[in-house]
């Protein structure tokens, strides 16, 4: 019984805490972003905080991690300094790209107004677009992440204040990639949501990239949630690398909606954090969409990461594949589910799945749950799940050729880890994360409370 | 270079070598035969320091040093070299890098300069060429998708690159087309010289035609019952193993 009441307590606290600051909360947005808070509100009463017995959290128990915090909340923008240059300074060799700078949840006006983006292209704080793009910000707001399905989705929505706008013309290939980089930055333990809206137009093309960081050692809850509209034969790449201390919870969702012919690449590469969720919904909503989905985690000591993935097919001949590794080791545990709903019209329809897995040691854990719900016969569908270790016969092979036994280690690690990673198309990215990928499972990536990027120099 | 005394090993609790006796040295070539379950394998991987073979009774020195102080890594870089009967496939790492990192760990054993990428590439197309392996295979992963004949001919290919002065080739017949033996065979004979030797675990004559052994061992039911020269496999090969039976008076 005794769970039963602290489960009251966080959401009654949550509660309080978003009615005591409802004034400053909603000032100075568009009373159509407050309506959508109402129901929030509503479906965050009905599903609480999300544990064991909500069925899609199974893997992931929230329940004390939101029982023990009193977090501040960011409700207003931290007065930082944040210098890019000097905090980021990604200076990989002709690795350019067009930075943009978040902090604590905030659009940091400061660091981004100087940078220069081709024309149409509109990058900007969400809660200015909400006011000053009106006409394009509320058509997609809150249409794909749907406040009923998620209790996160329901507290992002509720507390949701600023975060990225980013709009893509038609037929606008960008070359550069658009680095966004969300920092924790606070003096106290902080709680901070964060809203994106990412708008492509049709045949636009664009790769981005999402890098989380800490830059403090206080603790942290992040909730950040995006809304990703892809058009007609837009192609689009999103790499995440998460790089958080190990005090950190993050819980992101990604909502991706697909027209015809629109290709996404998705790559959620996890080196670091202390509770990681990162939810994907993918609508494959036009003929001949295709999406190709990847994570790669790496966790040690206490770390968790659970990646849950729902991938609707909803019309005819589109694509989906999924592979997603993890490599665990000391007490880390992950969790995969993969969804995969094939609608009664999507014919022709080909999905994929895998997840596959390497226990370094008997302490670490894995769960994996694909779930395929098919209502149509003209399909192609597979998915499989293995769960292992490192392989002794090849480990033998490697050492019988002098190769000691720590190295052999890390190269079938590094080996195992390089599928994933073979997706990440900017080959200069690649080249980074592999460096960074293979000094993680050195261990070498212990502490960076900086760039992750930077690292590696 | 070797010597193998009073040599008891288990696999799986099961006894497989029951008092080996084998003493090779440099420049020779020895040719272990014996019927199926004979333990030539289980000699071989013992050898090489393969975990899942216990080691009950009895010791080896390699060049004076006793093998059971040395793992697996030790020992290849000390100069033995086992070709497996089964070459293990490891996907997602490239035959480059792998032999690059064994090279150069050999390398750093002996105390010399790491190669630089020139230099390696440079010896990797002088050894392709010695064993003809086909260029294509090399820029793969290891063992990944190669056939059979393919998967021997890169163990002597990197038998070739790492240049033991022990080279306990196991079954590297098997499996092998007449074309593909003899590429392998050339491979083995041109690596041969007086201060290297060479011990082959084979189960037919067939390949001693092309690597003419100086002694022919017949192992049976885990103990070498019978030592001769090369004239012992013709014989076997006539005879068959239930000729060893009968001398044996079973």
């Amino acid at each position: 019984m005794a769970e039963v009441l602290e489960k009251i307590t966080a959401v009654r606290r949550i509660s309080e805490l978003y009615a005591a600051n409802l004034a400053g909360i909603t000032e100075g947005l568009p009373s159509w972003v407050n309506q959508a808070r109402k129901p929030a509100f509503v479906a965050f009463q009905r599903m609480g905080i999300p544990g064991f017995r909500t069925e899609n959290y199974k893997y992931t128990d929230l329940t004390r991690l939101f029982d023990n915090e009193n977090f501040r909340r960011s409700f207003t923008p931290d007065d930082f300094e944040v210098d890019l240059s000097e905090v980021f300074n990604c200076d990989v060799p002709e690795f350019d790209t067009h930075l943009i700078l978040v902090v604590n949840g905030w659009y940091d006006d400061a660091s981004n107004k100087n940078t220069q983006y081709p024309e149409g292209v509109i990058v900007k704080s969400l809660r200015k677009a909400m006011v000053e793009n009106t006409d394009l910000v509320e058509k997609y707001y809150g249409k794909l992440a749907n406040v009923q399905e998620d209790p996160l989705i329901a507290m992002n929505t509720l507390f949701a204040q600023d975060g990225v706008f980013i709009y893509i013309p038609d037929n606008l290939h960008i070359e550069k990639p658009l680095q966004l980089i969300n920092v924790l930055r606070s003096e106290d333990d902080l709680y901070a949501t964060q809203r994106n809206l990412i708008i492509a137009g049709k045949n636009s093309q664009v790769k981005l990239m999402f890098c989380d960081h800490t830059l403090v050692p206080q603790q942290f809850i992040n909730n950040n949630l995006t809304e990703f509209e892809m058009g007609e034969d837009s192609v689009i790449d999103i790499y995440s690398i998460q790089n958080q201390h190990n005090k950190t919870a993050s819980l992101t969702g990604l909502y991706i909606h697909q027209e015809r012919g629109s290709q996404l690449v998705t790559s959620a590469i996890t080196l670091h954090g202390g509770i990681i969720r990162n939810n994907l919904k993918v609508l494959l909503d036009g003929e001949h969409a295709s999406a190709n989905i990847c994570g790669l985690a790496l966790s040690d000591k206490n770390q968790h990461v659970d990646n849950y993935t729902n991938i609707e097919h909803i019309k005819p001949n589109c694509h989906s594949n999924q592979l997603y590794k993890n490599i665990l080791d000391d007490s880390s545990t992950g969790g995969f589910t993969g969804r995969i709903h094939v609608l009664p019209h999507a014919t022709k329809t080909a999905a994929y799945q895998r997840n596959n897995n390497v226990l370094l040691t008997n302490a670490a854990k894995m769960n994996t749950k694909p779930q395929l719900v098919i209502d149509n016969d003209d399909v192609k569908c597979s998915h499989g799940a293995t769960v292992g270790r490192i392989n002794d016969e090849a480990l033998f092979y490697l050492q019988a050729r002098g190769i000691n036994e720590k190295e052999a280690r890390l190269m079938l690690m590094f080996a195992f880890a390089h599928e994933v990673l073979a997706e990440v198309k900017i080959e200069k990215l690649r080249d980074v994360i592999d460096k960074l990928v293979n000094k993680r499972l050195r261990g070498e990536v212990s502490k960076c409370h900086s760039c992750a990027l930077d690292c590696i120099r | 270079m070797l010597v193998i005394k009073d040599l008891y090993a288990k696999v799986e609790g099961k006894d497989i070598l029951k008092g080996i006796n084998l003493t090779v040295n440099a420049g020779e070539v020895h040719a272990i035969m014996g019927p199926n379950g004979s333990g030539k394998s289980t000699l071989a991987n013992v050898l090489a320091g393969n975990t899942n073979f216990e080691v009950t009774h009895g010791s080896i020195t390699f060049n004076g040093k006793d093998i059971f102080e040395m793992s697996p890594d030790v020992r290849a870089k000390e100069g033995l070299f086992l070709s497996f009967q089964y070459p293990v496939e490891i996907p997602g790492v490239s035959m480059v890098n792998f032999l690059k990192t064994a090279v150069n760990e050999h390398r750093k054993y002996r105390n010399e300069k790491e190669l630089s990428a020139g230099d390696f590439l440079k010896l990797m197309r002088e050894k392709k060429a010695m064993v003809q392996i086909d260029s294509q295979l090399t820029n793969r992963s290891v063992n990944e998708g190669f056939s059979g004949g393919e998967k021997k001919k890169n163990e002597i290919f990197q038998m070739a690159m790492l240049e033991p002065t022990l080279a306990i080739l196991d079954e590297t017949d098997s499996g092998l087309d007449i074309d593909a033996l003899r590429i392998v065979s050339n491979g083995v004979n041109l690596l041969k010289n007086k201060n290297n030797a060479t011990i082959l675990v084979t189960h037919y004559q067939r390949l001693l035609d092309y690597i003419v052994p100086d002694f022919v061992h017949v192992l049976y039911e885990g103990r070498i019952v019978k030592s001769a020269g090369k004239e012992l496999a013709f014989e076997l090969e006539e005879k068959g193993y239930d000729w060893i039976k009968k001398e044996l008076g079973e």
